[in-house]
């Protein structure tokens, strides 16, 4: 591949464009929802009407207000059909060619559109992610041919780092540096990683990146490996999310078949194969540590660090992980250079964040939004507040490692700081909203279960103090507990979060230490009354 | 080339890649430690040696952690008691640890903790697990009531005796140590009945058959003798 054969992809596709687009929704969310019956009705109809020179029905990725799926959008006239069914998908066809269409007619001027931001997110529910073609015709892989042979690897480590780009997984570490790093360590081989194992509960960023364009993907990692020396790259993706596995097979494979990666990229000398890994279903491989030994084929349990993969990661080799999210903002950077990145969002956290908003709010989906916006426009102005006239009560965020930011706090800016000085973090991108009905005490509990459920096993804190918090917080749900339960559970708090070994323990208190100091009325409305005043302390003494 | 470093106040020296569990022991400093034992790699998993290092937010495992010039470490602050006790706490809380009966009482590693700090009852509720007891191999059992999931079992049988019978399944809690493919001890195609899993074990959980109450003394002499033997000469 040259660049003249990539120009000549986009001519030749921009030249079989069609008058109409008709975009049907094919991620994982409407798929569900008969979104595949849904584009062959709109196929059939289109044929049977001879409209096929005229009308194009693409297959595209996420659009993004799921909860109202299955979507289908029109373009050039910017409609968006909402809750699409394969019975009234043909009208829509008809509604194009002068009848009226009887299905349900979408907003898309609504703030949930029309305050995204979308960087990550430009080609998702506009691209046919199974198409290379279609992606190459966005500018698709234009930015590697840009990178390979016209920039030293250091020019492009200090984009990303001028950028201000921090990890989108959860912790925000400056990706620019952890490029750096990788790149100074020396090392006969290099590695780079791309952790798609998004595991907590809520969140589908990643997984619609994913199906809607893969390619974005690639085309970052690879720009990832040839900045830090790497020739080989992994995608660790969980194998719940099928469809993405699929596509980013079909992805690897077209990408492979173009000379876009392999050997001689671009006909220079830089290699980059990558390799598809699939989880087998532990929370914890998510763990960059875990991550690398599923890679290798060992357990999935973390380790400790220092070593930090940049200097010891695969196999012993210095290793590159970023996550998804990550690596589908480099190319928009390196296109469109690190200022204009570093002019969106806050002071300390730069760019876009995709949130998965999901809960007890009338509009959910996936949004991508300029960090820096605060917990009220993104619930209240995109999400439309909690249905059935509920009020919202809290925004649970950063999945099980993470808080319930109560409503008082809601015109905080979201940024990594912020998040963590409230005693949540940003986390990976889930935002579940809670209205007035939700018992925060149960939402601990739940979030507890899963963390005891997924713990690894290996650590002592982890392993058996998120069972002893579980049984407790099961204790005062279920109105049995004593407030000398409840100063147990503190105590656990404070062991777990300082003992354990890897963040899924050292975070898995979270979630009840932020709804204990938001909520705590309702830890102790819940706390057994009759025990407490008889003096009983309702502790368990037993002897060993 | 050698470093210098306080701990507890006291100024100890030590080598360039020791760690600093390493040095305080060569400086009789004693961390408590349950999952580490000299001649095995270290995992950091029982949490026990985790120290204050002045400067750090975070407390460190001791038995990874390497000596850096001028470090200031504490072992034994009264944070560092506290989480002690209570790690030991959830290990009895978690599985069915009855000293009076068992084969190790007297020679038991948890117990002798629980001893040295204190521990006269445990404040979490137990757990009473359902647990199996395996008597198929015919010298050996393992009792996973007593199994405190320290794997020295696990990496002694693959890093000494190069079978790698041991391994662990499941999840959290769930967790259990089980030879081959969870297949019974006594079937195992790859054990060697060497012993070394029963004589490195903790606690009871692994025991030598005809063993009764309080006889079970593991002895671990092989260990160092063979780590020093197959060291590389200098």
């Amino acid at each position: 591949m040259v660049l003249e054969q990539l120009i000549a992809i986009t001519e030749k596709e921009k030249k079989a464009r069609k008058e109409i687009c008709i975009r049907c929704c094919m991620a994982a969310g409407c798929m569900s929802s008969r979104g595949a019956e849904i584009k062959e009705s709109i196929e059939k109809a289109v044929s049977e009407k001879g409209l096929q020179n005229r009308i194009e029905v693409r297959r595209v990725g996420c659009m993004g207000s799921c909860g109202q799926g299955p979507m289908v959008g029109i373009e050039p006239a910017g409609l968006l059909y909402q809750h699409v069914t394969p019975e009234n998908a043909a009208s829509i066809v008809e509604g194009l060619s002068g009848g009226s269409a009887e299905a349900e007619l979408g907003d898309p001027k609504h703030p949930f559109f029309s305050r995204q931001k979308l960087i990550v997110c430009a080609n998702s529910g506009r691209i046919d992610p199974e198409r290379i073609e279609d992606s190459i015709e966005a500018g698709g892989y234009l930015t590697l041919q840009h990178v390979v042979s016209e920039l030293q690897p250091s020019q492009v480590i200090d984009a990303v780092l001028k950028s201000g780009l921090r990890g989108r997984g959860g912790a925000g570490y400056p990706t620019g540096l952890k490029w750096g790093t990788v790149a100074k360590s020396p090392g006969t081989r290099k590695f780079v990683v791309c952790n798609g194992d998004e595991g907590d509960p809520g969140a589908f960023m990643d997984r619609s990146v994913l199906e809607s364009d893969p390619h974005r993907v690639l085309e970052g990692m690879a720009i990832a490996g040839y900045a830090v020396g790497a020739d080989q790259a992994f995608i660790y993706v969980r194998a719940e999310y099928p469809l993405a596995v699929s596509r980013l097979q079909t992805a690897i494979r077209q990408a492979k078949h173009h000379g876009l990666l392999g050997n001689g990229i671009f006909e220079s000398t830089f290699n980059f194969n990558v390799e598809l890994r699939i989880g087998a279903g532990a929370f914890v491989c998510g763990e960059e540590t875990a991550l690398m030994a599923s890679i290798e084929g060992r357990r999935g349990q973390p380790h400790p660090r220092p070593p930090f993969p940049a200097e010891s990661g695969l196999w012993g080799f210095p290793t590159l992980i970023n996550n998804v999210e990550t690596y589908a903002n480099i190319v928009p950077i390196v296109k469109k250079g690190p200022d204009w990145f570093a002019s969106l969002g806050t002071e300390k956290s730069k760019g876009t964040k995709v949130f998965s908003l999901t809960g007890k709010v009338r509009n959910n989906g996936l949004i991508e939004v300029p960090i820096g916006i605060t917990i009220r426009e993104i619930v209240e102005d995109l999400g439309g507040g909690a249905p059935d006239g509920a009020k919202v009560k809290a925004v649970q965020t950063g999945g099980p490692s993470g808080g319930c930011i109560p409503v008082e706090h809601f015109d905080t800016p979201v940024d990594y700081e912020s998040l963590v000085g409230l005693g949540s973090i940003m986390g990976s991108g889930g935002m579940v909203v809670m209205d007035e009905h939700t018992n925060m005490v149960d939402v601990a509990r739940f979030y507890m279960q899963f963390c005891m459920e997924e713990s690894c096993g290996k650590c002592i804190p982890c392993r058996a103090g998120t069972v002893q918090m579980y049984e407790l917080l099961t204790k005062i749900v279920e109105r049995r507990g004593t407030r000398n339960d409840l100063e147990q559970l503190e105590e656990l708090c404070d062991l777990v979060k300082h003992t354990s070994l890897c963040g899924l323990g050292q975070t898995a208190p979270n979630p009840v230490l932020s709804t204990l100091r938001y909520f705590r009325n309702e830890y102790l409305e819940l706390l057994n009354k009759e025990v407490q005043e008889s003096g009983s302390s309702g502790v368990q003494e037993q002897k060993t | 080339m050698a470093k210098t470093l306080t701990i507890n106040g006291q100024h100890v020296s030590a080598e360039d890649d020791q760690t600093l569990l390493e040095a305080a022991l060569d400086a009789g400093i004693k961390i408590p430690t349950l999952c580490r034992l000299e001649g095995l790699s270290e995992v950091g998993a029982c949490r026990l040696c985790l120290v204050e290092i002045a400067g750090s937010a975070k407390l460190q495992p001791a038995c990874v952690t390497k000596v850096v010039e001028g470090m200031e470490v504490q072992t034994d602050t009264e944070r560092l008691r506290k989480y002690r006790l209570m790690i030991l706490e959830l290990l009895f809380a978690e599985r069915n640890h009855i000293c009076a009966v068992c084969v190790a009482n007297g020679h038991c590693e948890l117990q002798t903790l629980a001893q040295q700090h204190g521990m006269s009852h445990v404040r979490f509720s137990y757990l009473y697990p359902q647990a199996d007891v395996d008597a198929s191999h015919d010298r050996f059992v393992i009792d996973h009531n007593r199994c405190i999931l320290c794997t020295r079992c696990v990496r002694v049988c693959d890093e000494i005796e190069g079978a790698h019978t041991w391994d662990v399944m499941g999840r959290g809690t769930n967790s259990r140590v089980i030879t081959d493919l969870n297949e019974p001890w006594g079937d195992s195609q790859t054990c060697t009945s060497c012993g070394k899993c029963v004589q490195v074990c903790p606690t009871g959980a692994l025991f030598e058959k005809g063993k009764s109450v309080a006889e079970m003394a593991k002895r671990r002499e092989f260990l160092p003798y063979l780590t020093l033997m197959r060291q590389q000469p200098r």
